[in-house]
């Protein structure tokens, strides 16, 4: 092994073992400080994996893979020098000689080593625990073997009815087993909730068909007489399963501390100082293994600043260093909402407690405050998040409570929970704990001139770790931006002192029919180039009429009036539709002949469509009509609407294909051609994982699995890629349907004026979940104004360069000069590889003189 | 001196609050027709000095502070319908009076 090859530099060696989501972090803390210079760095981790993100492991089952999890490919460590080496369990230190031992026999000597070997699943020694078909979770190894065994079964069982054993149960139940939750504690997630929030839970958790078992211990597991295994219970009932996986508890992995006679805690752990440093001081510990104050931190924010802790220390910087972190958490199990702030027990002395219950809509909150009613200790929420991030701000912050501090849990009166105002946070409030973002950090962001959410995101990567904070972000940014004195107005312009979504509502329920109309009531002066095809955008979202009705056409931009793509030059370039890429010959030749008449530029496009380019504004329709002619519809590559929906051949064709995604694509295309939008959307369908059509850089993606259709939503390619967020899984095609309808027509109704899906989607107060919750569960009602308003844009489509050629007086706003035949003589090709291209300006004048 | 007033086309050639194009002794000239305005009627140069290109007559009209003026479909530059002037930078494009007399259209020569 290389790394054991003799050092040509003299720099002391650094090596870090364990390559999980802390030790990945360091080492990237390590080279953000440039300590790449002053180590020559190492990496040992016993998975076959460089790190990913165990954070998001579920999804490994919903659709994502080993690829989207990982959290580095490489490059960082082999462009900046560090070694790595992953299936390298070390197995011994030698403190004295400062050398490990691996388990392939190899040794390394080090200068400064870093543990961050994390922790492992607990398994409760009942006899029958190593049985075929008993598993754990922690691994994506793990998750290979669940969903094998899933695949041949029936029942699932977890052990452990905890944080991580609810969230592998709603894994289970995805993977289509009837699945039991077996807990030893009285009741559901015991650290994190008291006895009536564990209730309320359990409650929400049977409504979902998981069967709940509390206060149950497993006295045996041995064959079962219907299913694989069966479970005794100690009270003498049993319960019969296939498949049982143990998640009850971690513990931290220590095993080399304790080999090599490193300081730990009782019940283990490695124990290490502020500046992460064990017994031995060449030695640090991060992450789970590493006991703090007595605490063991399982979550990957306390990681984090360990890890930074660590590299900073190493380095020389004693600014940073590691002093307990909040174990406050927020979650979703099961599709229910959970969350757990400071002391939920009320252990603290003298604590006083307010309790809010509901049993109809199945919610239960509770506040612990100090003695004297002034601070907030801790809470318990299940059912409704909703209030977390206020009454979290509270707690961190120590703030003093408001006169009735029993309001920051009780249901508003008109819905919503009464919010806790940015400006009155602290600046050394923390905003985003991922990403340790305080308040302060983000002042001196926008101070420097950042003027948006985006922005302060790209700058202080604030709300890109679990996202949770994302609507308090906005609510500090726009905060900031106020006292300032920037205006955050958002009033589309100075003619409607509206927002978009206003006027698409006011449009709406008064049903105005045109822009004169609206001006009239709702606007004043005359309009302009912001507000004129806003409207005509929404106009047409809502009531779908020909944009070139008389009324409508001076509100279209020049692309929209004229039907056409304007070039640089003046001229148009014409896109019809090619619906999911597929085209007869006989209409391939149709375009190709068209083409050669009019000597146009042809050229294929990323969208699978066929661009022509370089036709005057009167032969606009001249060309379409030989077009409509030969079958072709408008592809409204100029409007602001659905592009195309890229797709590949599916399994019609392709020997990997799992669906017909052809189908799919042609079916999806024709359905949303005529929906206006505030900003272009595009699709793609793929006909399996391997996502030959790019699905998930799209609008909507939709890409074929073994159980239906999985969906993306909100994705963009272009300059500022994002990939679309898993939606909804194994969908059938009609609920696959009903679900783009209603995403659609609800960015169509709420996205500001050319916002696309993906900065939308980032700007959702709520985000992905709060999306989910408008359109699978109908949160705000409105799905089924959402499902019309999208039949009607069905039903109502009309191919504009249709209706046009059957309009006169349409027509003749297509002459290039109202009082003369001639062409636009500063229009001027020249050829290039075997096609036409608009002439440079030198070259131009070249022209002009040879002629003159 | 007397102003030369020359026939371009009829009323019915216009589009009721937008921009056509006109050829007027080889210059190519945009036409607006906005019948809230005083006059009714404005002519400037059709050539979008920023994009190079003949396209101002299909731009957008905006009323913008009280000025008509029409944006470039090209780079979005707003020029003032009555004097040329651009908004955003410190160019002037050529522009000429113009009328409406019953059915006819007018611009000045100068
Ligand atoms: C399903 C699941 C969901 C979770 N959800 C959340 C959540 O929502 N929020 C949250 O904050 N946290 C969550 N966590 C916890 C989070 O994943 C951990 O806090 C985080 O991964 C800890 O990082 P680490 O680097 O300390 O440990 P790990 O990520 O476990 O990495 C340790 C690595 O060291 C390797 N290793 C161990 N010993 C050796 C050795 N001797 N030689 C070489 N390599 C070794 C291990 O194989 C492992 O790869 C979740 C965990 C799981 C499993």
């Amino acid at each position: 092994m290389s790394a054991n090859s003799p050092l040509s530099t003299k720099k002391p060696r650094l090596v870090v073992v364990g390559n999980g989501m802390v030790g990945h972090h360091f080492v990237e803390q390590i080279i953000e400080k440039g300590g790449h210079e002053n180590f020559h760095i190492t990496v040992f981790g016993e998975e076959p994996h460089l790190a990913y993100d165990r954070v998001h492991l579920s999804e490994y089952f919903t659709g994502k893979g080993a690829a989207d999890l990982a959290m580095t490919d490489g490059t960082l460590y082999d462009d900046n020098g560090v070694q790595y080496f992953t299936n390298s369990l070390v197995t011994e230190i030698d403190r004295d000689n400062k050398q490990l031992l691996l388990q392939s026999g190899d040794s390394v000597s080090y200068d400064k080593l870093v543990l961050a070997t994390g922790s492992y699943p607990f398994v409760p020694p009942i006899p029958g625990h190593k049985r075929d078909n008993t598993f754990v979770y922690r691994t994506l190894e793990d998750l290979d073997d669940i969903r094998d065994c899933a695949k041949q079964v029936s029942k699932g069982t977890v052990v452990g009815g905890g944080l991580l054993g609810l969230e592998a149960a709603n894994a289970l139940k995805n993977l289509g087993l009837e699945t039991s939750v077996v807990e030893f504690a009285p009741r559901l997630m015991p650290v994190q909730l008291d006895e009536k929030g564990g209730s309320v839970l359990k409650e929400m958790i049977e409504g979902l068909d998981v069967t709940v078992y509390t206060d149950t211990a497993t006295q045996e597991i041995v064959d079962g007489e219907s299913s694989f295994h069966r479970m005794n219970f100690a009270d003498g009932t049993h319960l019969e399963t296939d498949l049982i996986l143990f998640s009850a508890g971690i513990r931290p992995q220590d095993a080399l501390a304790k080999q090599s006679g490193l300081e730990m805690g009782e019940r283990g752990g490695i124990t290490i100082n502020n500046n992460c440093q064990t017994s031995d001081e060449n030695v640090y510990a991060i992450g789970e293994c590493a006991l703090w104050n007595n605490s063991i931190y399982g979550l990957v924010a306390p990681g984090y600043t360990m890890a930074k802790a660590a590299a900073g220390h190493l380095l020389g910087d004693e600014s940073i260093s590691f002093t307990g972190a909040d174990m406050s958490t927020k979650l979703k199990l099961l599709g229910c909402d959970v969350g757990s702030i400071g002391d939920a027990h009320a252990k603290s002395q003298g604590c006083k407690v307010f309790v809010y219950q509901d049993e109809i809509q199945q919610s239960y909150r509770k506040m612990v405050v100090s003695e004297d009613g002034q601070k907030l200790l801790g809470a318990v929420l299940v059912g409704d998040n909703s209030f977390y991030d206020t009454l979290l701000q509270y707690y961190l912050n120590a703030m003093d409570l408001p006169e009735q501090p029993q309001s920051l849990i009780l249901p508003a009166m008109d819905g919503a929970p009464a919010a806790l105002g940015a400006d009155a946070l602290p600046a050394t409030a923390s905003i985003c704990s991922c990403h340790n973002v305080t308040k302060q950090d983000i002042s001196d962001a926008v101070a420097n001139g950042a003027m948006s959410v985006g922005d302060v995101k790209g700058i202080t990567k604030a709300a890109t770790g679990c996202g949770g904070c994302a609507a308090l972000l906005k609510n500090v940014v726009d905060n900031e931006l106020l006292s300032l004195g920037v205006e955050v107005s958002t009033d589309i312009c100075e003619h409607f002192a509206f927002t978009r979504q206003d006027l698409y509502n006011i449009i709406k329920i008064e049903e105005i029919k045109s822009f004169a109309e609206l001006l009239e009531k709702h606007g004043k002066g005359h309009g302009c180039e912001i507000c004129k095809p806003a409207v005509g955008s929404i106009l047409a979202s809502v009531w779908n009429e020909y944009v070139l009705k008389k009324e409508h056409i001076v509100l279209q931009d020049t692309n929209d009036r004229f039907l056409g793509n304007m070039q640089k030059d003046g001229t148009y370039s014409i896109v019809p539709r090619i619906p999911g890429g597929e085209i007869t010959p006989e209409k391939l030749i149709v375009l190709g002949e068209v083409a050669k008449e009019y000597k146009l530029y042809t050229k294929i496009t990323g969208g699978q469509r066929i661009d022509l380019f370089g036709a005057t504004l009167p032969q606009l329709p001249e060309i379409w009509t030989k077009l409509v002619n030969a079958g072709f519809e408008t592809g409204q590559a100029y409007g602001k609407s659905l592009r195309t929906v890229k797709s590949c051949v599916g399994s019609t064709w392709c020997r990997f294909g799992v669906d017909d995604s052809m189908t799919m694509a042609v079916d999806l295309e024709n359905r949303y051609k005529g929906l206006r939008s505030p900003h272009k959307i595009k699709f793609a369908v793929s006909g399996c994982t391997r996502e030959c059509a790019e699905a998930q850089s799209k609008d909507i993606g939709v890409i074929a699995t073994e159980g239906g259709w999985n969906l993306y939503v909100c994705g963009n390619g272009g300059m500022k890629p994002r990939h679309g967020d898993l939606f909804a899984t194994d969908l059938d095609r009609e609920t696959l349907i009903k679900y783009i309808d209603r995403v659609l027509m609800f960015y169509t109704k709420t996205a500001d004026r050319l916002q696309r899906t993906s900065v939308w989607m980032d700007g959702l107060e709520g985000g992905l979940e709060y999306l989910q919750e408008v359109v699978i569960e109908d949160k705000l009602g409105m799905c089924s104004e959402l499902d019309a308003a999208m039949d009607y844009v069905v039903d109502t489509f009309q191919c504009e360069w249709k209706t046009t050629l059957e309009d006169p007086e349409a027509l003749k706003t297509f002459r290039q000069f109202v009082n003369y035949d001639g062409e636009d003589e500063n229009v001027v090709f020249v050829e290039e590889r075997d096609q036409i291209r608009p002439a440079t300006e030198e070259e131009k004048q070249n022209l002009i003189a040879k002629v003159g | 001196m007397t102003m030369q007033w020359k026939l371009v086309c009829k009323q019915s050639d216009l589009v009721k609050g937008a921009g056509v194009a006109a050829m007027v002794n080889g210059q190519q000239v945009a036409l607006f027709y906005v019948p809230e305005a005083e006059s009714q009627i404005f002519a400037i140069s059709n050539w979008d000095p920023f994009g190079k290109a003949n396209v101002l007559s299909r731009g957008l009209v905006a009323h913008l502070q009280g000025e008509w003026t029409v944006a470039s479909p090209l780079y979005k530059q707003h020029f003032v319908l009555s004097s040329g002037k651009c908004l955003e930078d410190d160019v002037t494009i050529p522009s000429w009076q113009a009328k409406l007399e019953g059915e006819n259209v007018y611009i000045a020569e100068s």
